[in-house]
């Protein structure tokens, strides 16, 4: 919350040393130990912590599995296996890598998810939203450059099909988008110097995403938690100290976020995966089906519904065009959703009529996810076109419309109304 | 407790499936069936001795055009695999007919006639298959090339189209059962699944009709005979028990540290359970003083 001052009081003679020279202990114990919390979080806003986790994880197993690994087209492939067979607990190494980048995508869906249902980016927390995007956006882009790593037939064939995509630009200017890909590829082709720099990304784009987190938990601190009510924070009974109730809290949540993680990690490794990426990379053979890891795939399912017409509309040799810009406007049109929704009231909870249209956005989005595994003809390609439409009717027309005509329910007077009901009971968390 | 709602769900979802099998039957191609795996699911296992009669398959039969160059000689005797003596491995090794090509210590790649130096095969050595390079398959295996087995049970999997509204339910169903075997299932249908044409196909030369095959022409003929391979345990020589074994070893040569991963997984779930169950009593204890 902004204007909150850490209460922290160096005991020891080194702490009161340090606190007049760096008081790094007296940032972290106001960040991150009284820092005050909404007392109504749910377990949703667990996920927070989760994805922090997951961020650790990945760097941490990404830095060990590339003391291992060989970014070059003759030996990334022979590389991996030597990581699965030979290296000492490689195969759990690379295990929690892959599976991981999943994991964290779950956790980064059911992060936003929530941040529409309740309204999180509303004001004060427009920017902490947009840091989200961006985060998000970099996500995206590190996890496609490390599905390269791998060098196995849908590595070389995604990147093969996603790089081209950049082409299309070459119908607002030509050779614009044929220099892009060939600028992205270092070549005329998808070849080992493309590894190679997309390995050298793939390091350093976890570092850049790190400090966007901080960012992102810079501006959470200052605009305060949101919470299942989306009231601010108005008394002293609103909130307790971030430790050890939201902490104590974020654990549990933490674990039993860990339980699914280490079924896949250790029982099902290569379910999210795809088998053809057991067979390395060759360009001379294109793999019946082509299809990005889950995490894309409804963003995938966009960027195909633009065939050569879209619902009936003729789109010529536009069509590529628009499927690209609908694909990337599917994700930075989230970072409008602070100014298109227009109701006063952050929580569907008491949006009697924004919450079915959240729930049938959600199915909107897995429905796109089930159409972006299937191949893009016949009625498959009908669906994907009516989801899209739906998919931008969510943010265009129902956010600012609904918000207009709807009428919300009461809202309680404050949190602590809402947690303990009736009149204004003032408890005081003991600290 | 949230953590035990999967299990409910699972059997909910584990009878959709049942029910839902026949739905799961549409879509192009003939159905693979699952099979019964030793080493399926959450639990399952490598079984030592049928790894063993695995590879005896696959030394007397798939090694005479395939290799397995991801796979040593010693793995053979590493715990979780076959487990050979590793004296026998030892003269397994140095047996092999497909040698190590390697330059002699003049530091000569070929010999006197222009032919590449080789030397017997030592544990620490990959189990090599016939051809020097894809080139020499090739050409000695009528255009076709035989691809190395290492991991090629990973390398499979069975595509599955059921109905759009029962696709979810079978996944859940796949997940809590910690189903990843459809590389197995498809090598099995594979090898069993060599059949005389229908007569409206015509069999282009040099390629054999197989019911699961995409296009069911393919260039390996039935490569496994009732009685090929004489097993030393007693097991029936059938064709169905060759392909089982057979492909229950190169499960293991794809994924050879698969007891252990399931092992070490247990401790895991074992650990996380426990802790998360104390994780949500301290949580409710700190809590409590609030409401």
């Amino acid at each position: 919350m902004s204007g909150h001052v850490s209460t922290y009081e160096p005991k020891s003679r080194w702490g009161k040393w340090w606190d007049e020279r760096l008081p790094i202990a007296r940032l972290m114990h106001g960040s991150f130990v009284d820092f005050p919390t909404p007392r109504n979080l749910n377990y949703l806003w667990t996920f927070g912590g989760i994805l922090a986790f997951c961020l650790i994880a990945q760097i941490v197993t990404g830095i060990v599995l590339a003391m291992h690994y060989q970014p070059s087209d003759v030996a990334a492939f022979n590389s991996i296996e030597h990581i699965r067979r030979d290296v000492n607990f490689g195969w759990l190494m690379r295990n929690l890598h892959a599976v991981g980048a999943s994991m964290f995508f779950i956790a980064v869906y059911v992060h936003i998810f929530r941040g529409l249902y309740y309204g999180s980016y509303k004001a004060p927390r427009e920017v902490l939203w947009i840091l989200g995007v961006i985060i998000l956006l970099l996500m995206m882009a590190t996890a496609f450059l490390g599905y390269t790593l791998p060098w196995g037939q849908m590595s070389f064939w995604g990147v093969t099909v996603i790089t081209n995509l950049f082409s299309a630009l070459d119908t607002i200017w030509a050779g614009l988008g044929t220099g892009i890909v060939e600028w992205l590829w270092g070549g005329y082709s998808v070849s080992g110097v493309t590894l190679n720099r997309f390995f050298s990304l793939h390091y350093l784009l976890p570092f850049v995403l790190t400090g966007v987190v901080i960012l992102h938990i810079w501006a959470l601190h200052t605009a305060g938690q949101n919470n299942p009510t989306g009231l601010d924070i108005k008394q002293p009974s609103d909130s307790v100290p971030m430790h050890p109730y939201a902490t104590s809290k974020d654990i549990v949540g933490m674990f039993m976020f860990l339980i699914m993680f280490a079924w896949f990690a250790f029982f099902l490794p290569d379910y999210l995966g795809h088998a053809d990426n057991y067979t390395e990379a060759n360009p001379l053979v294109t793999p019946p089906h082509i299809v990005p890891e889950w995490y894309f795939l409804p963003f995938y399912a966009i960027l195909r519904a633009f065939t050569g017409s879209f619902l009936g509309v003729p789109l010529g040799s536009f069509a590529k065009l628009f499927g690209v810009l609908a694909m990337f406007g599917s994700i930075l049109v989230l970072a409008f959703v602070p100014w298109l929704d227009t109701s006063r009231v952050r929580s569907s909870k008491y949006r009697p009529i924004f919450k079915w249209f959240f729930w049938a956005f959600a199915f909107t989005c897995v429905a796109l996810g089930y159409l972006g595994s299937k191949p893009a003809d016949g009625v498959y390609v009908m669906w994907a076109q009516i989801f899209t439409l739906l998919y931008f009717l969510f943010f265009l027309v129902a956010m600012p419309v609904i918000g207009i005509i709807e009428t919300p329910k009461k809202l309680p007077k404050s949190i602590t109304e809402a947690v303990l009901g009736g009149g204004d009971a003032i408890i005081q968390a003991k600290h | 407790m949230k953590t035990f709602i999967p299990a409910r769900t699972a059997v909910v979802a584990g009878a959709l499936v049942i029910s839902t099998a026949a739905f799961a039957a549409g879509g192009h191609g003939p159905e693979i069936e699952r099979q019964q795996w030793p080493f399926g699911g959450f639990k399952g296992q490598f079984d030592k001795a049928q790894l063993q009669r695995g590879f005896q398959v696959y030394k007397e039969v798939c090694s005479a055009c395939h290799g397995l160059k991801r796979v040593s000689f010693r793995n053979l005797s590493e715990p979780g695999g076959p487990g050979f003596p590793v004296e026998a491995v030892k003269l397994l090794a140095a047996e092999w007919p497909n040698q190590i090509p390697e330059m002699n210590d003049a530091g000569e790649l070929a010999g006197k006639g222009g032919e590449l130096l080789k030397r017997p095969a030592k544990p620490s050595d990959p189990i090599l298959g016939p051809y020097a390079n894809d080139n020499a398959a090739r050409a000695a295996q009528n255009g076709a090339l035989p691809p190395d087995l290492s991991i090629i049970a990973k390398a499979r999997n069975v595509e599955r189209d059921p109905h759009w509204a029962v696709h979810p339910f079978l996944m859940l169903g796949d997940i809590f059962r910690g189903y990843q075997e459809g590389g197995a299932d498809y090598l099995y249908a594979l090898l069993t699944g060599y059949a005389d044409a229908p007569a409206d196909v015509k069999v282009n030369e040099g390629m054999y009709y197989n019911t699961v095959f995409p296009g069911h022409q393919l260039a390996m003929p039935a490569p496994l005979a009732e009685g090929s391979v004489a097993y030393q345990d007693g097991s029936p020589p059938t064709v169905q028990n060759y392909a089982r074994d057979v492909t229950a070893f190169l499960s293991w040569t794809a994924d050879p540290s698969l007891d252990q991963r399931k092992r070490i997984g247990w401790q895991v779930m074992l650990y996380l359970l426990i802790t998360t169950l104390l994780l949500y009593l301290g949580k409710k204890r700190i809590w409590s003083k609030l409401h």
